[in-house]
């Protein structure tokens, strides 16, 4: 086994866009990202990735140089947060409709007013249905993995789709934790380079992007949505040969301590270590029967993994850290309420909107929420979101 | 003479890469424009288009008039894309996984609209790192894809539907923003103003301009019969009489300096430019005294920049 480095997470994940011998990254800097593209900048710089290195005016721009360099048949990597996700937001979803199979951090920020720098999920939610496969990590080992399999998910010939890996700013992003890396060998053995089913190309060419008139736009829509729910399969196939090469397996939803559970708590992203804590406790000194279930995968949503894991369950309690201001639950509560509607004995969920804009998310928070969740589901009260650790 | 022309048109490259069938309207500048930019070109480019009329009367899905790649990702971007799209193929020549021998040329296409206004940024970031690419704007003076708005290149008197005349307002009331100048701000090696009614001139300069090492833009002007309010026959001319009244001088400018390419030793009044145009039908005596001071002023300035090029 690989020795642990010590590094920061951010580092990490540069060294892992590095293995991935990418050929282009386009950025512009914004906070909790910038210590990425700084370091994949230097790299650069050092001549230790052969890269074509842009340093672009805008994250609008970022993304429309992606398309480009994508389209040219480059392997294209880039990162942003928040505000800056929110600028790409109209090339977002050219990106997928074009089957870019560009791959992007996005080290998870609160969105703007009031301006806040600090973690929660608001600005992936806000590009929601892009059309973009996205995928959440909970620590740095996972993201340094995750950013090298987004590679080979986002590049095979079945997806053809751009990803987003989610790191959640700063508690995150900004963390030293032990990584183990994989060699060059390793990773060479595990992804191939690119090789662009369609590219720009004077010898062959093609015409991308083109207009389309309503006899042709439905269907294309289709197709770009079969192939996104279609992704899945290939998904778990890489998240499978990544296990059984590396020791990692990957899920698309994985569980903690779920066994005898009647109450499970639903969440995405790194509060998901306090959460393991909390339900520790829990069980251990309370005999509470509780157990987790980490969402992994956020596009395309695993519904048929969900109902699977939430059979017998009494409650479900999901924790989201945005807000779908005035809808009917959070947006992962309102999806997994979605999911579970037609399903006979769906357990009751519970939707919690907790940690926004970096506030703490403590293990007595996720043991107040099993026991008011545990409550309403008894009281089967009618609701769509409650907030949590707001000071009223 | 008219034989010197029948015979001149022979020594223009056969090679077409824009094909027939297109659905531009009847009487397009921009798209005799473009199909003289591909001619120049060859085969051997590479095509960034923005939204606009050029984008929508090429690429009607499943058709695509374009011989050579084509890529068209949102309005304002053309830049940025075309940006990407010369680091891809450098870095994949870098890499022996691109045809490594072949030269091949990346070209951003817009019209005012994505260049002017919306696009100006992108154009300014891709114009500032260097790319080795060529932009060239299709300056129609307003957004004739979504129905004649006026753009920030809608020159002074113009009506449009958005800078309609009326009885408090002569239409367009700022002046034409002069982008050529604030692409030659960005010291780049090569600028020139263009028009397929020049043709030879205009293909001249887009070869220049393709082998230009690093960023080239070319504006060129593309009188457009809808939005103009002429008749289709008359695009052509209208745009030598562009050129005949002081309005839309040609030049170049290399390496910073400028010269004239058309020159005239008389030049006509400016209200033979504007008579035949319905969008300046408005106009009074006073506004064509005032657009005529105004279309002196500039060339006056542009020809000092001329002399000064010439030391």
């Amino acid at each position: 086994m690989a020795k642990k480095i010590g590094i920061e997470v951010s580092l990490a994940i540069s060294e892992a866009v590095k293995l991935a011998d990418v050929d282009a990254i386009a950025a512009y800097p914004i906070t909790p990202q910038t210590h990425i593209v700084e370091h994949l900048s230097e790299l650069v710089a050092d001549g230790e990735l052969n890269a074509e290195f842009i340093p672009v005016e805008s994250e609008h721009s970022a993304m429309s140089v992606c398309a480009g360099t994508s389209a040219a048949g480059a392997r294209t990597y880039t990162a942003t947060s928040s505000q800056g996700l929110a600028l790409m937001n109209e090339i977002l979803f050219i990106i997928p409709a074009l089957r870019l199979p560009v791959v992007m951090t996005l080290a998870n920020r609160s969105m703007s007013g009031p301006i806040s720098i600090w973690n929660d999920h608001s600005d992936l939610m806000s590009v929601r249905d892009t059309g973009w496969i996205s995928i959440f990590a909970e620590n740095g080992q996972e993201a340094f993995d995750l950013t090298l399999q987004s590679f080979k998910i986002a590049e095979d010939h079945r997806v053809m789709l751009p990803i987003n890996v989610n790191i959640d700013g700063f508690t995150l992003s900004h963390v030293i934790e032990p990584h183990e890396f994989l060699s060059q060998e390793e990773v060479d053995s595990f992804l191939p380079p690119y090789d662009p089913p369609l590219q720009l190309n004077p010898d062959k060419p093609v015409s991308m992007g083109m207009v389309g008139i309503p006899e042709i736009y439905f269907e294309a829509k289709k197709a770009q949505d079969v192939a996104l729910v279609e992704s899945k399969a290939v998904i778990k196939e890489i998240f499978q040969e990544f296990g059984e090469k590396f020791g990692r397996t990957y899920n698309v939803i994985e569980s903690y301590r779920t066994e005898d559970a009647e109450t499970l708590l639903l969440t995405m992203g790194s509060i998901s270590e306090t959460a393991m804590e909390a339900i520790d406790m829990m069980k251990d000194e309370q005999g509470k029967k509780v157990g987790l279930l980490r969402l992994r995968l956020w596009r395309p949503f695993p519904t048929d993994e969900l109902r699977e894991l939430v059979k017998g369950i009494k409650t479900l309690a999901v924790i989201d850290r945005a807000v779908s201001f005035g809808g009917t639950g959070a947006p992962v509560g309102g999806e997994i309420r979605s999911a579970l509607y037609s399903t006979e004995d769906r357990p009751y969920v519970a939707s919690f909107i907790a940690g926004l804009g970096g506030r703490d998310v403590t293990i007595k928070d996720f043991m107040d929420m099993v026991t008011l969740a545990e409550k309403m589901e008894t009281e089967q009260e009618v609701h769509e979101y409650k907030m949590i650790g707001v000071r009223e | 003479m008219d034989a010197l022309n029948v015979y001149a048109a022979k020594l223009a490259p056969q090679q077409e890469s824009l094909a027939p069938g297109h659905r531009a309207c009847q009487g397009c500048a921009e798209l005799l424009a473009v199909r003289l930019v591909a001619k120049t070109l060859g085969h051997d480019f590479i095509i960034a288009n923005a939204t606009g009329c050029l984008e929508i009367v090429t690429s009607s899905y499943p058709h695509t008039a374009w011989k050579v790649p084509w890529i068209h990702v949102a309005f304002e971007n053309a830049a940025a894309v075309a940006s990407g799209v010369e680091a891809g193929i450098k870095i994949l020549k870098k890499k022996g996984k691109y045809p490594v021998d072949r030269e091949i040329k990346i070209v951003a296409q817009a019209g005012d609209g994505g260049t002017v206004d919306i696009g100006l940024q992108a154009l300014s970031g891709a114009l500032e790192r260097g790319h080795d690419f060529t932009y060239i704007c299709y300056d129609n003076e307003a957004y004739m894809n979504t129905g004649i708005q006026r753009s920030s290149s809608t020159p002074y008197g113009a009506a449009t539907t958005t800078s309609p005349a009326g009885k408090e307002s002569i239409g367009q009331v700022t002046m034409k923003k002069n982008v050529v100048e604030i692409a030659a701000a960005h010291n780049i090696p090569y600028v020139a103003t263009a028009s397929p009614s020049y043709p030879f001139d205009l293909m001249e300069k887009v070869r220049k301009a393709a082998d230009a090492k690093g960023p080239a833009y070319i504006h060129v002007l593309a009188p457009c019969p809808t939005g103009w309010r002429l008749a289709p026959n008359l695009a052509l001319s209208i745009g030598r009489l562009a050129v005949e009244t002081k309005v839309f001088p040609l030049y170049e400018i290399v390496d910073g300096q400028y010269k004239m390419t058309v020159e005239y030793k008389h030049h006509r009044p400016v209200i033979d430019y504007l008579k035949p145009q319905g969008r300046f039908r408005h106009l009074q005596e006073s506004n064509i005294e005032f657009i005529q001071q105004y279309v002196d002023a500039s060339y006056e300035q542009l020809l000092k920049k001329i002399k000064m090029s010439e030391g």
